[in-house]
């Protein structure tokens, strides 16, 4: 395998391209020196964090170590993904991370064991990238989904009140906001699935190829990983926007709007 | 006189506030009832109108229609029998007729159809003729949409209705259409009765025979026969 190592030295070199952003910044007065210099730290020590981190847990390939990190991770992709969107409701968090968890570790599982077939059923080498990049993608699907209901919820307010209004059922009142916000929690992943290989250059395919993977090979493993992030996204965006439609339409069909609130 | 509505000791709590939005209330509604409720805005005319239509949760009290509770199951059927008609018009993109058809779609409805003939009758009363089906629900003025939203709730012949400030945002022309538009659809059976909560003293006097007041969350003459 012809891979060359990097040093410090190296790292430092590519670092110190940050100037370039720096001296924009000074010379359109953009005022953004400060967070350049903190986005740059953080850059550096969250990836050598992880980069220990992940070396540590390779070494000490038990399922209790492995699985408790992949729960870290994934409770935190939840957490994020209820962060953000200007208005949430209780119980926002909770839908959240019920269905970032849910389905990503439904088409996790799928991939690891049904697809890639690793051995065994924790094996970190696999098991932490799959879930990680499958995290990412559906936390995307999820917050859209999630901003879109509440907004389309706030916006057709008056909508959904004439449907209900008229005899119109809790769920033939929600229909429209539904199907907007799970079409928006799902765009993107189609987006990136109709680029792929044109325009990006995955990642995860670029990293093998660099690491001697010959490039058929590494696109095998591509195209796997985009079904899974397609199948997982789409469930989680189908999981989260439901979960806010039991929290915001009653069982007597009425639509509880106060519970809608401004961040 | 049989009793379609009846409250007893219906409040609301706004919870997040922990301020009383209604008092407890005992109201009934006969069939050949025309009630006005007026009173300052704020004072909790809408909530008690809302609260009927079932489209807020009331902290206490029971609703009974007929003399029985309602089942959840059964609120969209007694929505569509019990029509509660908002201030502000909400259409649906594409036509007038479009939005007539509308309520046919929703299952409740399914087995009732569109019917052209009493619609263009109700657009006569509403001084319309039967070419304003052809228009676009977004090219319409607030008048006109508000007339076109009443029409798609007496198209389905409800037994009640629960005017919201249904004229507080029309020119006088559109206000008299939308009296008009009632008061046919009133006078077409005995059976029928409305709830109407107006801010207009004199709209309230001229459209019913039960005049109430709303003040504070406490509805007065409402123990009255």
């Amino acid at each position: 395998m012809n891979y060359q190592n990097l040093t410090a030295l190296d790292m430092g070199i590519a670092a110190s391209l940050i100037l370039i952003n720096g001296a924009l910044s000074v010379l359109l007065r953009l005022g953004l020196g400060r967070q350049l210099l903190w986005a740059a730290v953080r850059t550096v020590v969250q990836l050598l964090a992880i980069g220990y981190l992940l070396g540590w847990v390779f070494e000490f390939a038990y399922w209790y170590v492995v699985l408790p990190l992949m729960c870290a991770m994934t409770l935190i992709a939840g957490l994020s993904a209820a962060g953000r969107g200007r208005r949430t409701y209780r119980g926002q968090r909770v839908d959240s991370i019920l269905s970032v968890w849910g389905s990503s570790w439904l088409v996790t599982a799928v991939g690891l064991f049904a697809v890639i077939r690793i051995h065994p059923w924790y094996e970190p080498q696999y098991a932490i990238p799959i879930l990680g990049m499958i995290l990412g993608n559906t936390l995307t699907g999820v917050s859209l989904g999630i901003e879109r209901m509440t907004q389309e919820l706030t916006s057709g307010r008056n909508t959904i009140e004439m449907i209900l209004a008229l005899g119109g059922s809790r769920w033939e009142a929600a229909q429209e906001a539904i199907r907007q916000a799970v079409r928006a929690g799902m765009i993107p992943t189609l987006n990136q699935m109709t680029v792929v290989g044109i325009v990006s250059l995955p990642g995860m395919m670029t990293g093998q190829v660099l690491a001697g993977e010959s490039p058929v090979d590494a696109v095998r493993y591509q195209i796997v990983i985009m079904f899974l992030i397609a199948a997982s996204s789409a469930l989680g965006t189908v999981g989260a926007v439901l979960l806010t439609y039991r929290r915001l339409f009653s069982t007597s069909h009425r639509f509880l709007r106060d519970r809608l609130q401004e961040r | 006189m049989s009793a379609l509505i009846q409250t007893r000791a219906l409040t609301r709590v706004d919870e997040r506030r922990q301020v009383a939005l209604l008092q407890p209330t005992d109201f009934t509604l006969h069939a050949g009832d025309r009630v006005s409720i007026t009173g300052s805005s704020g004072s909790g005319k809408s909530v008690f109108l809302r609260a009927l239509a079932l489209l807020d949760t009331p902290t206490s009290g029971q609703i009974l229609w007929n003399g029985q509770p309602i089942a959840n199951a059964q609120i969209p059927h007694y929505r569509s029998h019990i029509s509660y008609l908002s201030q502000r018009p909400a259409l649906l993109e594409g036509t007038v007729e479009d939005n007539l058809r509308f309520p046919f779609s929703l299952k409740t409805l399914r087995k009732r159809h569109f019917d052209r003939a009493s619609v263009i009758t109700l657009l006569e009363h509403a001084g319309k003729a039967p070419d304003f089906l052809a228009k676009h629900a977004l090219d319409l003025s607030g008048g006109e949409s508000q007339v076109v939203s009443l029409i798609r709730t007496l198209q389905l012949d409800p037994e009640v209705l629960l005017l919201d400030e249904p004229t507080a945002a029309l020119d006088p022309a559109s206000s008299r259409d939308v009296e008009a538009l009632i008061d046919a659809w009133f006078a077409a059976d005995n059976a029928r009765a409305y709830v109407w909560v107006s801010h207009d003293l004199d709209q309230a006097r001229r459209m019913s025979d039960i005049h109430m007041q709303m003040s504070a969350g406490v509805l007065d003459g409402a123990a009255q026969p």
